[in-house]
């Protein structure tokens, strides 16, 4: 347990050591700061319980790998290395075989599955070099079908005993599926596990649609479609794929919608005159409150966890920068004034840190500021990397990179903000707008 | 009510100058409840008053210089010429569709098309066109015409096009 409490307390120390570093000098991507060592664990093959288990198992205890070898922060040991096997899931560990290989921490698990699609799934964590399980056990039970949502919860407990932080591997995106050539795309809506797993699609390439949003409890969806030939929000239902248009006033266009936390009032940028404003609209009662009235773009809106205030992106200083102002509209203050365009703010679920766009020299970059403005730091750079959005802990970033030329494509890539760990979300053909979900229930 | 010069062909593709633009609304059928689905003849560029003469001859779009929507001497000639041809030209409407080139946000994008695509509007409503028969729409960086990523391409998707839609006013 103190081991690898130990070792943790010295990854977010490099990683927090990263952001002190970038605070001096011009600002600039280091990506080498915050490199470390990550952590070895050892997580021998799930044990099959009853013969229906015998796939599951091995594939479950897969996903859990792969969830965490995913965060750049473990390392998995090749089962070649192990010099015990885990037969029995009641039995005791071998700490000194585990010891033997530097496994600092190992996984075992079982899995019972009664041939009528129910499944059970148990796990424990074991702190090698104390000798001590970390936590307890636990089991979930749920459906066959379901076995990647179970592997996933089975992570998130793992990470979260280990790291301290949130869970988050039990959650999905909804994203925009991109085919076709960069002058005719084809774009409709979809949705899959965090992972890339899963992918269903929600509407058809018929009309554009652009920058879903999931909703604070993750059943419905904000995004902008052109069905009707002219850009508009509409809000879908994830379970059914029922959706409806905001009714809003005629020869207006409508995009960049957003819900607040209270799952009730959605906020967005409403054209007319060919002006852009902020608007709030209250999705049960339809009732619209004007929140901006100037003529400079106001668009991106995005809301602090409390609601209370709302960040968004003006050009009204003549270039896009960042402002914050309250829920219900008012006095703005501006908090970007680095060199460079900055768009696309989203607030960070822990309410600490604000992820955006930022354009500076031909170059595309994803970065997180405080609140303030202050201990900017700049994670991807890129021919055009936007559009952040952050996982349920606050620890992930996940953005669209789409690459140059007549060829270019665009793909979802995640960063951890410490700017670690920048890697690919595979996805079968385009991808771009990506909204991560809250964690699942 | 007019009765149009011109026959609607239903199902007719658009042709020609409008080719440029053929595809662009193949997802959704038409512009909103004005035009749509409805194609019509457009006829030959040698005639004055035909949508083909509009696009090819006086010129359908305008092109923008970066982040901007203010417009240049040479689209406000254009615009001109737009502007008397609707003038002659009643029984059709437009809508102004603005577009941006990639480098950019993509919601700033959407609204920097719609402040070109207004920017057109605003000029033909002053050259005495009825803002009743103008639409605006924009695209943001949705629909490049052109897909290298150097500047060749994005001068000329830093857009607006006016593209001729059937449909007269009383």
């Amino acid at each position: 347990m103190r081991a690898i409490l130990i070792f943790l307390a010295m990854v977010f120390s490099l990683a927090i050591g990263s952001v002190a570093v970038a605070q001096d000098g011009p600002l600039r991507l280091r990506i080498t700061d915050g490199v470390i060592e990550p952590m070895p664990f050892a997580i021998p093959a799930f044990q099959a319980e009853s013969a229906a288990a015998g796939q599951l198992a091995s594939d479950i205890s897969r996903v859990v790998a792969a969830d965490l070898t995913g965060t750049g922060l473990f390392r998995e040991i090749s089962p070649d290395a192990f010099i015990s096997t885990v037969s029995n899931f009641a039995s005791p560990v071998q700490y000194a075989d585990w010891k033997a290989i530097n496994a600092q921490a190992l996984i075992t698990g079982a899995v019972n599955a009664d041939g009528q699609g129910n499944i059970n799934v148990k796990f424990r964590v074991y702190d090698v070099f104390s000798g001590a399980e970390l936590g307890t056990g636990l089991q979930f039970a749920g459906t066959a079908d379901g076995w990647r949502r179970m592997a996933h919860k089975v992570a998130d407990e793992v990470y979260s005993r280990i790291t301290g932080e949130g869970k988050y591997f039990d959650s999905r995106v909804v994203f925009v599926s991109e085919t076709g050539p960069k002058n005719d795309r084809r774009k409709r809506l979809a949705i899959m596990d965090y992972d890339g797993a899963n992918v269903q699609y929600l509407t058809d390439s018929s009309a554009i649609v652009l920058a879903p949003r999931f909703s604070p409890d993750g059943s419905q969806v904000l995004y902008t479609s052109y069905e009707t030939g002219f850009p508009r929000i509409y809000v879908l239902d994830v379970n059914n794929v029922g959706r409806r248009a905001i009714d809003l006033p005629s020869g207006t266009m409508s995009f960049a919608p957003r819900f607040a936390p209270d799952g009730q009032t959605a906020v967005f940028s409403l054209t007319t005159g060919g002006n852009t404003d902020l608007y709030a609209v209250n999705l049960s009662s339809g009732n619209l409150t004007r929140l901006t009235s100037a003529p400079s773009i106001e668009t991106a809106p995005s809301f602090s966890p409390d609601g209370s205030r709302i960040v968004f992106e003006s050009d009204r200083s003549g270039n896009q920068q960042l402002y914050v102002m309250p829920a219900s509209g008012g006095e703005a203050t501006r908090i970007s004034f680095g060199a460079g365009r900055y768009g696309t703010p989203v607030w960070s679920p822990r309410g600490d840190l604000v992820a955006f766009t930022k354009q500076n020299r031909g170059r595309f970059h994803i970065g997180v500021m405080r609140l303030d403005g202050s201990e900017e730091r700049l994670l991807t750079a890129s021919f055009l990397d936007e559009g952040p959005t952050w996982s349920p802990n606050g620890r992930v970033i996940m953005f669209t990179r789409e690459t140059q030329g007549a060829q270019g494509a665009p793909s979802l890539y995640s960063v951890d903000i410490s700017g670690r760990n920048l890697k690919p979300i595979r996805t079968e053909g385009g991808a771009s707008d990506p909204s991560w979900s809250p964690l699942q229930r | 009510m007019n009765s149009l010069k011109i026959a609607v062909l239903v199902g007719a593709a658009f042709a020609l100058g409008a080719c440029t633009n053929a595809g662009r609304f193949d997802n959704d059928g038409g512009f909103g409840a004005d035009g749509a689905g409805a194609g019509f003849d457009v006829g030959s560029a040698q005639d004055p008053n035909s949508p083909a003469y509009f696009s090819q001859t006086i010129g359908d779009r305008v092109l923008f210089l970066v982040d901007q929507s203010s417009l240049t001497p040479q689209a406000q000639t254009v615009l001109a010429g737009q502007a008397a041809w609707l003038a002659n030209n009643p029984e059709f409407t437009a809508v102004i569709e603005g577009h941006a080139d990639e480098q950019g946000t993509r919601e700033y994008n959407l609204a920097l098309g719609a402040r070109r695509a207004n920017a057109v509007q605003e000029y033909l409503v002053s050259q005495g066109v009825a803002a009743t028969r103008l639409q605006t729409l924009t695209f943001g960086k949705e629909r490049p015409l052109e897909i290298c990523s150097d500047e060749s391409c994005y001068a000329k998707n830093r857009r607006a096009v006016t593209v001729i839609a059937a449909g007269g006013t009383s």
